[in-house]
């Protein structure tokens, strides 16, 4: 049976780091030296089998398990990058039509030193931060504030960058009677309208349409164990066996890692995550996604704003595998 | 729709209608009112001027990049069934004399899911609009995009959402008619920003289709939830348009938006 949740999967792994931060704490208290050393030596012993732990869990990933991975709760989410990678950021909200959605998250920010705009999903950690974000499933609104958010940087020239992190677009009656569908496809028509390069980073879940409305960019990159997927492999298993508990089987098949990604063409680039994934050494991931988005902006920013457009809309034409059939 | 020889029931009302009627009808029924779904060839024909229509692109066939489970049978059986590769049929056509690119879906055909096939073949169409100077009609039918070819058909989205962008930027008119069902992965692409949205009444058209949403745990919904009445009420499409008077207002929009493609020595 697999595991259903991220700290099911590492459950073991968790117990030992417990059971270490407790041998810690007995050993600190130790008042008999050769007691102390025993317990210091055991807890040497422990960090090492642990460590071995890791490596071996993380070694070999299955896709089921990187959705867990896209999905944990300790991983780091878009405002962490952003207060890690950015400077003088703004949030900005609104789509300037009624209503305000907190689920995608945006404004200007300094990026190594020059202005960009940041789009994002943004995940909560606790029930209180996930029902204000409501689990990070946009509404027509927030793909209508991308859109303005665009638009800004288009006026004034400053790269987009989105991060994806959404298990799908709100699917509820609200979405429905304010167009989430055309929301959607406006928010990633107006991405193939920009001159000013854009970057996609998918950090956790790349959910569907609800990715795909701030991922047209000019490169789409994808962290190690994040996931990006034509449905939720629940969905999938719901549509395909009326099974949604079946959802390992369906991530399976659905192929929604992103080594399968990149051999289809399309995605640009696979940033490896420390081992362990972006959660445990946060830092790592952080710096890894930055220097990435610096080496790709760099490259985007030799191009004319004609052959950014040209570029984004080529790479995106050549997408699809089928034959040929001859008569 | 149970058709025997010369009776048959409506999927709606369950009234019984002769078959003669019922063609003649357009395959609506002549009680309440339903549009029973039809067949891309039926569409063209009843749609465009007689035998104007060049099918092109048809050599597009899926093959199953992700190996997944059960895919290649299930393409088989609906090749067998309609004769095609796939739910969408393109081409040139005209509407009272004025060229037309289109592109026109079958439900028939795996419930019109946007795969890889599906994809090129709109993007083609629309790109065809822009290439010979002629405005795009295409009719929507579809459950939304194919699970089986995973996050190929999700980029489809993409892709024919650029096209569609490129058609703006040529001014290129593109008209998209939501038949019933237009749903998720093709609503939530090029269905959705084309210039005119109809829809024939009653369609089915929404986001998230009824057990993905029960899945996500959406319970009460309107009575008129995800229909084209729904989407009018909501201000998400221009208008509702039965299928006898499609044609007509069709070639009213052409002539209109596509106006200035049609000046003299402008037309194709």
């Amino acid at each position: 049976m697999s595991a259903k949740t991220h700290n099911e999967w590492e459950s073991e792994l968790i117990e030992l780091e417990k059971f270490i931060v407790n041998a810690k704490e007995r050993a600190r208290k130790e008042q008999v030296a050769s007691d102390k050393a025993l317990l210091e030596d055991q807890i040497v012993k422990l960090e090492v089998g642990r460590d071995k732990f890791l490596k071996a869990l993380y070694s070999n990933v299955g896709d089921w398990e990187k959705v867990l991975i896209a999905r944990a709760e300790k991983r780091p989410y878009t405002l962490d990058y952003v207060t890690a990678l950015f400077q003088d950021f703004v949030e900005l909200q609104g789509d300037r039509n009624g209503f305000a959605d907190n689920a995608i998250i945006g404004g200007p920010a300094t990026f190594d030193g020059r202005p960009v705009m940041i789009v994002g999903h943004q995940k909560g950690r606790n029930i209180h931060e996930r029902q204000f974000r409501n689990f990070a499933m946009a509404k027509p609104e927030g793909y209508r504030k991308a859109i303005r958010l665009f638009e800004m940087a288009e006026r004034y020239q400053m790269p987009v960058i989105s991060l994806v992190d959404t298990p799908a677009a709100d699917p509820g009656v609200e979405s429905e009677s304010r167009g989430i569908s055309e929301a959607i496809a406006a928010s990633t028509m107006k991405m193939f309208e920009l001159s000013v390069p854009s970057i996609a980073v998918i950090i956790g879940e790349g959910g569907s349409g609800g990715a795909i409305g701030i991922a047209a960019a000019s490169r789409v990159l994808m962290l190690q164990y994040s996931v990006y997927s034509v449905i939720p492999p629940e969905g999938c298993a719901a549509i395909l066996w009326r099974m949604p508990e079946r959802g390992a089987e369906a991530a399976r098949a659905l192929k929604l890692t992103a080594e399968s990604a990149q051999s289809f063409g399309l995605i640009d680039e696979i940033l490896p995550e420390p081992i362990g994934g972006a959660h445990r050494t946060p830092i790592e991931a952080f710096a890894t996604v930055k220097d990435a988005i610096v080496k790709h902006l760099a490259e985007l920013d030799k191009m004319s704003p004609a052959e950014v457009r040209a570029d984004r809309f080529a790479k995106f034409r050549k997408m699809g595998e089928f034959e040929t059939v001859l008569f | 729709m149970k058709q025997s020889e010369a009776f048959l029931q409506c999927q709606s009302c369950k009234k019984i209608l002769f078959s003669i009627d019922f063609d003649q009808n357009l395959r609506v029924c002549t009680y309440c009112g339903h549009h029973h779904r039809i067949s891309a060839e039926t569409r063209i024909k009843w749609t465009f001027d007689e035998d104007s229509f060049e099918e092109l692109d048809t050599d597009l066939r899926s093959g199953n990049p992700l190996e997944f489970p059960d895919y290649i049978d299930k393409l088989r059986l609906a090749e067998e069934k309609t004769q095609k590769f796939d739910s969408m049929t393109v081409g040139r056509a005209k509407l009272a004399e004025m060229p037309v690119s289109i592109a026109v879906a079958d439900f028939s055909f795996m419930g019109g899911s946007m795969g890889s096939v599906n994809g090129e073949k709109v993007t083609r169409a629309l790109e065809r609009g822009v290439k010979e100077k002629c405005p795009v009609i295409i009719f929507c039918a579809s459950g939304g995009a194919r699970m089986q070819e995973g996050l190929l058909s999700l980029m489809q989205m993409a892709k024919t959402t650029a096209a569609v962008q490129q058609c703006r930027e040529a001014g290129i008119p593109y008209i998209a008619v939501f038949t019933d069902p237009t749903m998720a992965g093709v609503l939530a692409s090029y269905a959705s920003v084309a210039d005119v949205i109809i829809a024939e009444p009653k369609a089915l058209v929404g986001f998230a289709g009824a057990r993905v949403s029960k899945q996500a745990g959406v319970s009460k919904v309107p009575d008129d939830f995800q229909t084209a009445e729904f989407c009018l009420k909501h201000g998400m499409i221009d208008t509702i348009v039965p299928r006898k008077e499609m044609r007509s207002v069709l070639i009213s929009l052409v002539k209109t938006l596509g106006g200035h493609l049609f000046v003299e020595g402008g037309a194709k």
